[in-house]
């Protein structure tokens, strides 16, 4: 069985429609339990007091605003080297998505900052590139609204994903290598003595997989509508040319 | 309803936010897939009567 077989627009709807239903059945699941468990019934930090359940929307958020450009990055290379439309269909779909997720990131982690560290913003590697991760965004959707061309607008759009990637890979790794800044280490470690106590971490983990099945489900079911628009605008032209 | 201290207005700000701005991601995202669909099955409708003629 070849992966290559669901470049064919037919066979990805089909499997499309198989997945979806457990993919979004599975978020919901994951989502719900995930953020009650983390609101209703983890307690307080010791010293972030309640703050702490932020953590449940704002790491979630910002893992699928990060992974979903890599998702772009790595569809816009299948564009780029095999031209298989899906491919670059679903990393539009995907765009809007990993934007939301850019913008929950960034305001729950200002309202998160706030009584933290005393401000709504910083300038800090992580927060920087993160922001900048966001204008990224905007500019990916927008060009693909501004080229008619369709194979003209995925072969733009794939390079500015490429050009993007750094500033999705520096949100996720700048800790490591900036010792300045605000925004604490990674969240989650193999590290026993790195990672955050079992207590928060069990409901973050299944909250991360809930937002995740949800980027799954949502970008299946949006490539599944650009392929729809995709086609009636051929059907359209053809028709038109048949008149 | 837990207790969240004085830090309230900040968590209960942060999920709400959250939770508005998965809902319109959701609503759109389901609006716009309706009408899509819609839009095909009806040209595709019209290219077949286009081809019986």
């Amino acid at each position: 069985m070849s992966l290559w077989k669901y470049a064919n627009p037919v066979k990805f709807l089909a499997l499309s429609a198989r997945v979806q239903p457990f993919a979004w059945a599975a978020a919901a699941v994951g989502i719900v339990v995930g953020l009650g468990w983390g609101f209703f019934l983890t307690p307080d930090d010791f010293r972030q007091g309640s703050t702490v359940k932020i953590i449940y929307i704002h790491v979630p958020s910002a893992w699928i605003a990060i992974n979903a450009w890599i998702m772009m990055l790595i569809a816009s290379l299948i564009w780029l080297v095999r031209r298989h439309h899906v491919s670059a269909l679903a990393a539009r779909a995907a765009a809007p998505v990993g934007l939301v997720m850019t913008v929950i990131g960034l305001l729950t982690g200002a309202i998160w900052g706030q009584p933290m560290w005393g401000t709504w913003w910083a300038w800090d590697p992580r927060l920087t590139s993160f922001l900048i991760l966001f204008l990224f965004y905007l500019g990916y959707i927008a060009l693909w609204e501004a080229v008619e061309d369709p194979d003209t607008a995925a072969d733009l759009t794939s390079i500015l994903c490429l050009v993007g990637s750094v500033f999705a890979l520096m949100s996720r790794y700048a800790v490591l290598f900036w010792s300045q800044g605000l925004h604490q280490g990674a969240t989650l470690s193999l590290d026993k003595e790195e990672n955050i106590s079992d207590v928060f971490w069990q409901p973050l983990v299944l909250s991360i997989a809930g937002f995740s099945l949800l980027f799954i489900a949502l970008v299946l079911y949006r490539t599944g509508t650009e392929i729809a628009l995709r086609r009636t605008r051929a059907l359209q032209t053809r028709i038109e040319r048949g008149a | 309803m837990p207790d969240l201290g004085k830090y309230a207005t900040e968590v209960l700000g942060a999920y709400g936010v959250t939770l508005a701005l998965m809902a319109v991601l959701l609503v759109l995202t389901l609006r716009r897939g309706r009408r899509a669909r819609a839009a095909l099955r009806q040209v595709e409708q019209e290219a077949q009567s286009h081809a019986e003629d």
